[in-house]
């Protein structure tokens, strides 16, 4: 799956940066060395100002652009409201940047029938498609497909592990 | 003995004789009939490839009817009906003896058999089946079916496969199957293999043909297979979801799921002849799963429509669906008994999920199993058992009850998950 490397580069970041400490800086060269003259003149060396560095918003922990799975609660494909800015971030993203393409992929728990879940699993990405819309994405940057329970994210027979397995995934292309 | 298929795949890799099932027997027997089968002879010939009266003997007793007495109790081993000495069968209280042969032919095997009733001293069977070399297994479970339907009445089911999934490893090393085995979980072939879900494997009512959903393009489509060459055709790959194939009685037709990029599932019917597609439901609710009544003009399926999912039964031509399951919030993935008469789905039961057992008529709901994940039913071809996907020690596996729920079998692989099994129909 090819956005979990940018899923496991963002948290990489995370963590080689901390929290929430600026970027690390290269280090201030030492001041150079006045040598002591007659003149009376005072030199000054200089000091270099450490250069700030601009996040790729995708890795930024702080950007909502940086969550790429939508969770949903159980039998349900309404966006929850902590969830609403990650999904509205995504679309205006799309809608200013035309030539980027996403795809969904909607997922549920492994309870119930197996055909049914692939339904559920649709109907979720239609549910983040349509939030993405009302930002001004177009049809041609979207595209969506159900694994139903096919492919989980977490193993496991619990309302823990099941949680985690109703999601979206936001892969950009 | 393994059975090798020499096939032609787009795209997959044949695996021959992988992994085979294993059968236990987790409840029944209770009232079991004695029977003896005693091992064949080969009339003095090289010894035969199977061990034919073990086979027998197996069948019989999964099927949760017979018990077949222990080699080690036969006071004789006759192989032919003058050699039977009643009194003695008689006093280990056997009531049905099969006796017989294995002979070498030409071209492979003839199997000649006797069947008696014990107390009476009647023959009830007498007869011999050709099978080719490679084929004695499958005329063992032949000699099976022959034997169960004298003594019970009703058409044996051992000479059938079964199809199934397989997943087995983790992330890179991933990798999804579809199984053809025998009814005993015999001779597994892999007809399809990738990296990809493949799910939903249904039988052509011919038994030569197996759809299925394959993930294999970073999408759902529908594949029909060809099992005797591994040719394959793509079905179905229409915009969005292409899903929970199923083939009309008479073969012709093939139902299925369809968004058709409209984001809303709903039942569509493939005349597999003409390229025709009629859509059936009109819904804006999940439509799906579709099973054909065996008159072939009605449709079962899943739909959440009511709110959570039920079954309901729509005639095609027509655009009113009936609800048909009350009893519970969830209600899925119907499959209609032989008779016409009972539907099994999947219930959920106080947070689990079950097989349960609808008698349409009168409405009587039974849940047949008790684990927390069954699903996924199929009702062997003569009614008598119930094939099932379940969950043991963390893995998925298969399960069989009988249609009145007093017997249990339980079918584990050796290695990752088994599950979605679908019976043949009769072979």
């Amino acid at each position: 799956m090819r956005h979990l490397n940018l899923v496991f580069l963002g948290m990489t970041t995370l963590l080689l940066a901390g929290c929430p400490r600026p970027p690390e800086v290269p280090p201030d060269p030492p001041p150079t060395e006045i040598p002591e003259t007659m003149d009376s003149g005072v030199s000054t060396g200089t000091v270099s100002a450490p250069a700030p560095r601009a996040l790729d918003p995708f890795e930024d922990p702080d950007n909502p652009l940086s969550k790429m799975v939508i969770y949903f609660d159980f039998d349900q494909s309404t966006i929850r409201s902590e969830f609403v800015d990650v999904v509205n971030a995504h679309g205006r993203y799309l809608a200013r940047n035309k030539d980027k393409r996403v795809r969904l992929e909607g997922h549920a728990d492994e309870r119930g029938s197996r055909e049914y879940n692939i339904g559920l699993g649709e109907r979720r990405a239609q549910s983040v498609r349509r939030m993405l819309k009302l930002q001004g994405v177009s049809d041609a940057q979207i595209s969506t497909v159900s694994y139903g329970e096919e492919r989980p994210a977490v193993e496991g027979h619990s309302e823990t592990s099941w949680a985690r397995n109703r999601r979206v995934e936001i892969v950009y292309r | 003995m393994r059975r090798s298929v020499v096939a032609i795949f787009l795209c997959f890799v044949v695996q021959v004789a992988w992994g085979d099932l294993k059968i236990e027997i987790t409840e029944g027997i209770s009232g079991a009939v004695p029977v003896a089968i005693v091992p064949f002879g080969t009339g003095g010939g090289t010894e035969p490839s199977e061990d034919v009266a073990a086979v027998i003997a197996a069948d019989l007793a999964r099927s949760g009817r017979f018990a077949p007495i222990d080699r080690n109790d036969m006071i004789q081993m006759p192989t032919s009906g003058q050699g039977i000495r009643f009194g003695d069968w008689r006093i280990l209280e056997t009531e049905a003896i099969l006796v017989g042969k294995v002979l070498r032919e030409a071209s492979g095997y003839v199997i000649q058999f006797q069947l008696y009733d014990v107390y009476r001293g009647a023959q009830l069977l007498s007869y011999r089946i050709s099978s080719a070399e490679n084929d004695l297994r499958r005329a063992a479970h032949q000699v099976s079916d022959m034997v169960y339907e004298a003594l019970t009445g009703e058409r044996g089911a051992f000479a059938t496969r079964i199809a199934y999934v397989s997943a087995t490893g983790k992330g890179e090393q991933q990798r999804f199957r579809v199984v053809v085995a025998d009814a005993d979980g015999e001779n597994p072939i892999v007809i399809a293999n990738s990296r990809d879900p493949l799910m939903s494997p249904a039988w052509s009512p011919d038994g030569r043909q197996l759809a299925y959903v394959s993930f294999e393009n970073e999408r759902s489509e529908i594949y029909i297979q060809t099992l005797a060459t591994g040719e394959r055709q793509l079905a179905g790959s229409w915009p969005g979801v292409n899903g929970a194939p199923a083939f009309s009685p008479d073969g012709r037709r093939l139902a299925l799921t369809l968004s058709r990029g409209t984001g809303n599932l709903d039942i569509f019917v493939l005349n597999l002849v003409s390229g025709r597609l009629t859509q059936v439901t009109w819904h804006a609710a999940i439509d799906t799963e579709p099973e054909w009544a065996p008159d072939g003009r009605r449709l079962y399926f899943t739909s959440d429509r009511g709110g959570g999912p039920q079954v309901y039964e729509i005639e095609l031509g027509s655009d009113k669906a009936a609800r048909r399951t009350f009893e519970g919030n969830y209600n899925a993935r119907p499959r209609i008994s032989r008779d016409g008469k009972s539907l099994a789905t999947v219930f959920e039961d106080r947070g689990n999920y079950r097989v349960a057992l609808l008698e349409l008529d009168s409405g009587n709901l039974q849940v047949l199993t008790n684990g927390q994940l069954d699903e996924s039913p199929s009702f062997a071809p003569n009614g008598s058992m119930i094939i099932y996907a379940s969950e043991a020690g963390g893995r998925g596996i298969l399960a069989a009850v009988s249609a009145d729920g007093r017997y249990r079998q339980r079918l584990t692989a050796t290695e990752g998950d088994i599950r979605e099994p679908a019976w043949s129909p009769f072979l």
